[in-house]
């Protein structure tokens, strides 16, 4: 639907950039739907998960998406390691895993780059055992007594199970094989009560600022447009999925680097969006709820674009797949990985605060989301401040990807995933401020951590739904917002 | 390529059992979205009422089947009652995003290992339904039907009656709809102002809107289980309210048979492009991104998504629907 517009130039080069940038993100990667990780020696990258066949059209519940069909989740839940000794992988060594009851939850022997994987379909405690039998000549455990782990699996995330593998001997020296027999102390299994409320504040301030950084764009979009955007956490996994290509597969880009390169893609997929999508469609007036089911709509294409350039599998990027640096502030153990990204939310979180303060087009933008009308009566260019909010909105929701790959894990339903925690912190918050949605996404993201001190980690995104519902009942504008009529 | 194989795929797509059940789901959608006007994005979860309810009460409280199908349908109207009664105040879009809140709660607590000894977790239910199936004529060992075109006899029986419960239904909302009570829902989709000025407690009549519709909508998880014989909370994914979406908008939303052609006709053209899909993979006719079977789900599904998008745009109608009908603010 072409029509014409006064500022042709900007936006002409804007869609120039996004092709060109999408063209080089495609020529960065080989486009497969399933491409096999490389193996990194010890660290713990999570095998792709396998793809599941894709609907049967004779299956008569569920033609939906190819990923989460069968009856054992997809989410990747299970355990694995990476069987090494004296720095050579160790293939052909059977580790059988048995439930809380005794009964055999999966076999599997290593692979040639020694790595194994055991999906199981219920997170809990499993024993890991390794039959010694079956290990080369001269390779032996280093510690004959742990040749059985006792290991709890928490859901949607699979394990790592280390035996320590020595050539010659047991009883050699610690750390003489620097990769296979390191055991990592993770600082999420930690002991004493306050340990434990301690590690959750962490993870729920990392998580809740990452939520915050990806949401004010889908706050701010509604804000300004009405639009309540579906299709937002697909430009979360778009920014988290690019980095990857641009860090983790070929290029190698610092994840920082590509980081930086992805917030101008993500710049330019927000644009090409509205300029291509949305204002024509607000031209057409179509209606408030029709624009919402197209949002719905480009969120389903959306994702499977992502699916066929990324796969189902997930993965990590390389730079992190390993993290043992950790820093001990009195009760609060933090990884340096996640120090790092609580600084670069927070630095984020302020520019945008006193860009919005402070700035002409930040005092411009909160004109429009306040009274569009008003807004332009005053000389405010509404369609200009609207193609501003959907860059900086793309831009966060790309960057909130990337952070939010650093921290867990990149797969193709990452952002529809979080979309709906992102409404809630956006509503919780008030829907079109965009302090709303940084207040919000604390909430939610401690609400969802905190809780699982309590409840089955499976179920904290339960908990944070279950705020979203109360907070509408007491206080339905949200926590900031104006007391505009929502009923 | 083999055109009859395609066709013969797709119609046999059209008229299985979760055609059916989309068009169920559609029907309650109609009911509340279209006649009432209430964006109910949860619908999904009164699905997964009608199956579990059904499922839970066979297998794991060992009832009569025909004690666990009138017990589900009061799960749906709990379910919707609990929902409606915060929530039914909201504006339109915190509606939407709450019932899609909804929904996904049910659907990860079922999910859960928590809930496991009642609901099976991550791997559902699988009722022993032999009570039904006893009532049917067909031979439960035997294909009936032509080549591709064939459904094996259980699944035939459980097809037909889902596909009679869609026509009844079909009916009964179809007379709701003619009387006083139907034209005050679509005055209130109209004008929830004037209703109330006239005295009408709007959010009462929006709340048994929200129950009929959940209701037809747990009929169609109750059609599933019993084409399936399983219960599994994969199959309850926030998609399936979007399919039920483009199957009302599809065939028109505010008209009678409306979910009925859409069903059949987004099953129809849903397999008949992952069968092109399939065999144009197997002949090679494919670039090389699109080659595993994985990629040519995703492109079927997001064909889905691109004609979802190009039906609002272009016709919000639907094939059926008039557009002064059908006021999409």
């Amino acid at each position: 639907m072409p029509h014409p517009s006064t500022s042709r130039t900007p936006r002409v080069l804007l869609l120039v950039a996004s092709i060109l940038g999408l063209a080089l993100l495609a020529a960065s990667g080989p486009v497969g739907a399933q491409d096999p990780i490389e193996p990194d020696p010890g660290a713990p990258t999570a095998p792709a998960a396998p793809t599941t066949a894709p609907a049967d059209p004779t299956d008569p519940t569920d033609p939906a998406d190819p990923a989460p069909t069968t009856g054992a989740p997809a989410d990747g839940t299970g355990v694995r390691g990476v069987l090494k000794a004296g720095g050579d992988p160790v293939e052909g060594v059977r580790i059988t895993v048995t439930d809380p009851s005794g009964g055999q939850a999966g076999e599997v022997t290593s692979d040639a780059e020694g790595m194994w994987f055991v999906p199981l379909p219920i997170p809990g405690e499993y024993q890991i055992t390794l039959d010694e039998t079956t290990l080369p000549g001269g390779v032996n455990l280093r510690d004959p007594d742990r040749k059985v782990l006792t290991i709890t699996v928490q859901g949607g995330r699979a394990r790592a199970a280390l035996f320590g593998l020595v050539v010659g001997d047991p009883g050699q020296t610690p750390g003489s094989d620097s990769d296979g027999g390191f055991t990592p102390s993770d600082p999420r299994q930690t002991a004493t009560t306050g340990e434990r409320v301690a590690s959750r504040l962490v993870d729920g301030t990392v998580f809740g600022l990452i939520l915050a950084v990806a949401s004010i764009g889908l706050s701010l979009i509604f804000g300004t447009t009405k639009l309540v955007n579906f299709a937002h956490g697909e430009m979360v996994t778009f920014g988290a999925i690019a980095a990857w290509f641009l860090s983790s597969d070929g290029e190698r880009l610092p994840v920082i680097i590509a980081g930086v390169i992805t917030l101008g893609l993500g710049v330019a997929v927000g644009a090409a969006q509205e300029l291509g999508l949305w204002r024509p469609l607000r031209k057409r007036r179509t209606g408030q709820f029709q624009i919402l089911v197209i949002s719905i709509g480009l969120s389903i294409a959306a994702r499977q674009v992502l699916l066929i350039w990324f796969g189902t599998g997930d993965r990590r990027y390389r730079q992190y797949a390993i993290q043992r640096d950790s820093w001990s502030l009195g009760p609060f153990d933090i990884l340096a990985r996640d120090a790092a990204l609580v600084l670069v939310c927070i630095v984020v979180l302020v520019a945008v605060a006193l860009m919005l303060q402070y700035t002409r087009v930040g005092k411009a933008l909160r004109a429009v989301s306040d009274n569009p009308d008003l807004a332009a009566s005053s000389g405010i260019n509404v369609a200009r401040i609207i193609l501003f909010v959907w860059m900086l909105g793309g831009a966060l929701a790309a960057g909130g990807g990337v952070l939010q790959g650093v921290a867990a894990r990149i797969d193709y339903l990452m952002g529809f995933q979080l979309l709906l925690l992102m409404f809630a912190a956006v509503i919780l918050g008030g829907l079109g401020t965009a302090y709303g949605a940084m207040v919000g996404g604390l909430i939610v993201g401690l609400t969802t951590e905190i809780s699982t001190l309590w409840i089955s980690p499976e179920l904290k995104t339960v908990a944070a739904l279950a705020v979203l519902i109360l907070v509408l009942l007491v206080r339905p504008q949200g926590l900031l917002g104006s007391r505009e009529r929502v009923g | 390529m083999d055109l009859a194989d395609i066709l013969e795929n797709a119609t046999r797509s059209a008229l299985g059992p979760f055609a059916a059940v989309l068009a169920l789901a559609a029907i309650g959608l109609n009911v509340q979205y279209g006649y009432t006007g209430l964006r109910n994005f949860g619908q999904v979860g009164f699905l997964l009422c009608g199956a579990y309810g059904t499922a839970i009460a066979v297998q794991t409280w060992g009832w009569s089947l025909w004690l666990a199908l009138p017990f589900s349908l009061v799960c749906a109207m709990v379910f919707a009652l609990l929902l409606g009664a915060p929530t039914l105040r909201l504006r339109g879009d915190y509606f939407a995003i709450v019932t899609i809140a909804a929904a996904e709660i049910l659907r990860i607590v079922v999910r859960s290992t928590s809930a496991a000894d009642v609901t099976g977790g991550p791997f559902g239910l699988q009722p022993d339904l032999q009570s039904f199936y006893d009532l049917s004529p067909f031979d439960g060992g035997v294909r009936y039907g032509w080549g591709q075109l064939s459904f094996p006899g259980n699944q035939l029986f459980s097809l037909l009656v889902g596909w009679a419960l869609v026509l009844i239904i079909t009916g009964l909302v179809t007379l709701l709809m003619r009387s006083p009570w139907g034209r005050i829902l679509k005055a209130i989709r109209e004008d929830e102002d004037v209703v109330r000025a006239l005295g009408k407690n709007a959010i009462s009549y929006k709340m048994q809107a929200l129950i009929l519709g959940g209701v037809i909508g747990a009929v169609g998880g109750i059609v599933s289980v019993l084409s399936s014989s399983s219960a599994g909370a994969n199959s309850f994914q926030p998609q399936i309210t979007f399919f039920a979406y483009t199957v009302l908008i599809l065939g028109g939303a505010a008209t009678r048979l409306g979910p009925i052609i859409g069903a059949l006709l987004f099953q129809f053209l849903f397999a008949g492009s992952q069968s092109l899909l399939a065999q144009l993979g197997a002949e090679e006719l494919l670039p090389g991104f699109l080659s595993g079977q994985a990629a040519q789900g995703a492109l079927a599904l997001g064909a889905v998504g691109v004609g979802l998008m190009a039906l609002l745009v272009f016709r919000p109608e639907g094939i059926f629907g008039s557009r002064e009908e059908m006021v999409l603010e």
